[in-house]
């Protein structure tokens, strides 16, 4: 074992794991962080906390980890590179480690432009890569970026994004391979509405044999509405929503697009149980994570393995 | 060249408020190039600042000067014999010419004309736009030529994001992400499979903005 | 053919040579109106003087906006060096709308003035006006196309 991660247990274990996530609010009231935990609990073997996503504001990532920490949950702190310089990112790590943080999940991060502040400056340091190689370098050397020992290193397990629906398509799986050589363990996909190209990506990364050196874990997220539905082909860069997803949706009739949805994404989670390479699924039900227990039932995937 | 835009003539207008007589000095140089404070946008802003004046019954003098350029002290001397009659210097060369200006001329307000945005190149008559930093260890060789700093506006070294959507940048559908470009080059050189997986080091930002101002020194050269 | 006796006019060979300085320096030396009366697009002898012109008066009208000058101070009409009469219409439309805007606070030193461009509206020229106006027209009366 690497780290003291129950994620990393569950992988190690064999058995097809289940993330999920969970955004801090945009205020200081931790009530909020372990309500929406709740919402998981038991549901899921880890929870992503995010960091300032969309570049909007929000309690940091390692504070709302800790919390749902405290109420006997396993987070994934997130980190960008967009906010923070390498000095703050150590600081960070070293900071996250001790208040008994086992998983990091390295990003660059959405541009300031998407956000709240969109005057801020930008930092961008280092990159998502340089930051996994970072986290790498931390645990298995025991050595800050500039060389010089760390007391006491502190041990991630460590995670990345991947999106096999961005472009250039051609350098989707070289980019696995470069954070895989860079030192994860673990990769969350963006979620996925596009099967046959997904499959294609994956294709490429089992010819590799990248899925033995990383835990893939796909993304997927429940379409609550046809609107949602094109909003996130239209709007959302870096997202495939094929149009026979949309004319499901619509086929559906009205008022039941979110049941369908539903169905959708837990006839998705069942086939990517099946699939080569694939050591889990990352569901990411924005602003709806009280679906979330209803899915893993109905994919088969609850009660969670005891490690 | 280093390419600047003329500041909004309301916000012109108020820094030249309290003088009533003033010199206008344009360059040759860059800004000449970028149609932005060369002797044409000399004689154009020098126009408007006296029509703004008359339209107000008030009056102004407007000297109307263009220099080879603002950066070397020779040049900036050239006006020695004239600029201590007038109030205030305005000066629509990039922001190293206007603190030239208020470095030789101490005792003269050196006004900006400009907002000097960054250093690029023409793209076609009329469209300026960006393509270097500064950072100061270029690293042009390793990547096709497109610089990861400047064109990735994550300053990605091990690009491109998630984000990188029909060759455009998530920032904006017109902007290219800087990233497509450098694997299309690479690949298009035949080292995409070489080059594109090596990971890139750590930058050391000493040498750009955030290790302090800089300076070039050539001993060879000195006197 | 009669056209108002305050407009005069300059000949240029084409209005491509019309430079943004030329329309600024026109009103500050206290035209009320400048138009710029080119080509019918597509005819010009020299492919794209008269384009050119018609983006140059464009720039203008943004600077004069930014003063508190009403853009219709300068104006950009297109017209064959032949017709006449077309000439004489835009002579009078153009008095007419100088008539409207009233002298030019650069020479009454009158202050900023209301910016909006006001749609030309059909209407009889009262008489005489007072205000002086020049114009530059890529031909003149004779027949003579422009000449390269």
């Amino acid at each position: 074992m690497k780290s003291a991660s129950r994620l990393e247990k569950i992988l190690e274990s064999g058995a097809f794991a289940v993330t999920s996530e969970c955004g801090p609010p945009r205020g200081s009231d931790p009530q909020v962080v372990r309500e929406k935990g709740e919402l998981l609990r038991g549901f899921v073997d880890a929870v992503n906390v995010t960091d300032n996503q969309t570049s909007v504001v929000r309690m940091s990532s390692i504070a709302a980890s800790v919390i749902l920490k405290e109420i006997g949950l396993e987070p994934i702190c997130q980190m960008t590179t967009r906010d923070r310089n390498r000095i703050a990112i150590q600081s960070d790590l070293l900071g996250a480690a001790a208040l008994g943080m086992n998983n990091l999940l390295c990003l660059s991060g959405d541009h300031q432009r998407f956000g709240d502040h969109p005057t801020a400056k930008n930092v961008y340091d280092i990159d998502s890569i340089q930051l996994i190689y970072t986290v790498h370098q931390m645990r298995e050397e025991g050595k800050f970026i500039n060389g010089e020992e760390i007391k006491t290193p502190p041990k991630f397990f460590i995670g990345a994004a991947a999106n096999p629906f961005a472009d250039p398509f051609a350098i989707r799986v070289p980019r696995l391979a470069k954070k895989a050589a860079a030192g994860v363990d673990f990769i969350q996909t963006q979620c996925i509405y596009n099967m046959d190209k997904f499959r294609e990506w994956m294709k490429g990364v089992v010819d590799r044999g990248l899925h033995e050196k990383v835990k893939i874990l796909a993304g997927v997220t429940p379409m609550k509405s046809v609107g949602m539905a094109r909003y996130m082909k239209k709007s959302v860069p870096g997202m495939d929503v094929p149009d026979e997803v949309i004319k499901r949706l619509q086929g559906a009739g009205k008022g039941n697009a979110a049941t369908e949805g539903i169905k959708f994404c837990v006839e998705q989670i069942q086939e990517l149980k099946e699939m080569e390479g694939i050591a889990g699924v990352h569901i990411m039900a924005i602003e709806w994570e009280e679906k979330v227990p209803e899915m893993v039932k109905a994919a088969g995937l609850h009660p969670r393995p005891e490690v | 060249m280093i390419i600047g835009h003329r500041k909004p003539l309301e916000e012109i207008l108020q820094m030249i408020e309290p003088f009533d007589k003033i010199a206008l000095i344009g360059c040759k140089g860059c800004v000449a190039v970028c149609a932005a404070g060369g002797e044409k946008e000399v004689g154009i802003l020098a126009s408007a600042i006296r029509l703004a004046r008359k339209k107000d019954g008030r009056d102004i003098e407007v000297k109307e000067v263009t220099l080879e350029r603002q950066c070397d002290p020779e040049y900036i001397e050239e006006i020695e014999g004239f600029v201590h009659d007038y109030q205030a210097v305005l000066s629509i060369a990039c922001g190293v010419g206007v603190q030239y200006m208020a470095e030789r001329y101490q005792d003269i307000p050196a006004l900006p004309g400009l907002n000097t945005d960054f250093m690029g190149g023409s793209q076609e008559q009329g469209v300026w736009v960006e393509r270097c930093q500064g950072c100061g260890n270029c690293v042009l060789h390793l990547t096709g030529g497109i610089c990861p700093i400047t064109r990735c506006s994550k300053s990605l070294l091990n690009g491109p994001c998630g984000g990188s959507s029909g060759g455009m940048c998530e920032i904006d559908p017109e902007v290219p992400c800087g990233w497509q470009l450098i694997v299309d080059r690479l690949e298009a050189l035949g080292l995409l499979e070489t080059l594109y997986e090596e990971l890139a080091p750590y930058k050391d930002w000493t040498t750009s903005r955030d290790g302090g101002p800089r300076k070039i020194v050539r001993e060879d050269m000195r006197e | 053919m009669d056209y108002p006796t305050n407009v005069k006019i300059l000949r240029i060979p084409c209005t491509g040579k019309v430079d943004a300085l030329y329309l600024l320096k026109a009103l500050e030396d206290g035209a009320d109106g400048v138009y710029v009366a080119g080509c019918e697009e597509g005819d010009c002898h020299f492919l794209v003087g008269n384009i050119r012109a018609k983006k140059r008066v464009g720039y203008v009208k943004s600077i004069l906006k930014d003063l508190g000058i009403n853009p219709g101070r300068v104006e950009m009409y297109n017209m064959s060096a032949a017709d006449g009469p077309r000439f004489v219409d835009v002579a009078r439309e153009y008095t007419a709308r100088i008539k409207a805007l009233g002298p030019s606070p650069i020479r009454t030193g009158a202050g900023s003035e209301p910016t909006e461009e006001v749609a030309e509206k059909e209407q009889e020229p009262e008489g005489e006006p007072e205000a002086k106006q020049e114009n530059k027209p890529a031909g003149e009366e004779t027949a003579q196309p422009a000449a390269g």
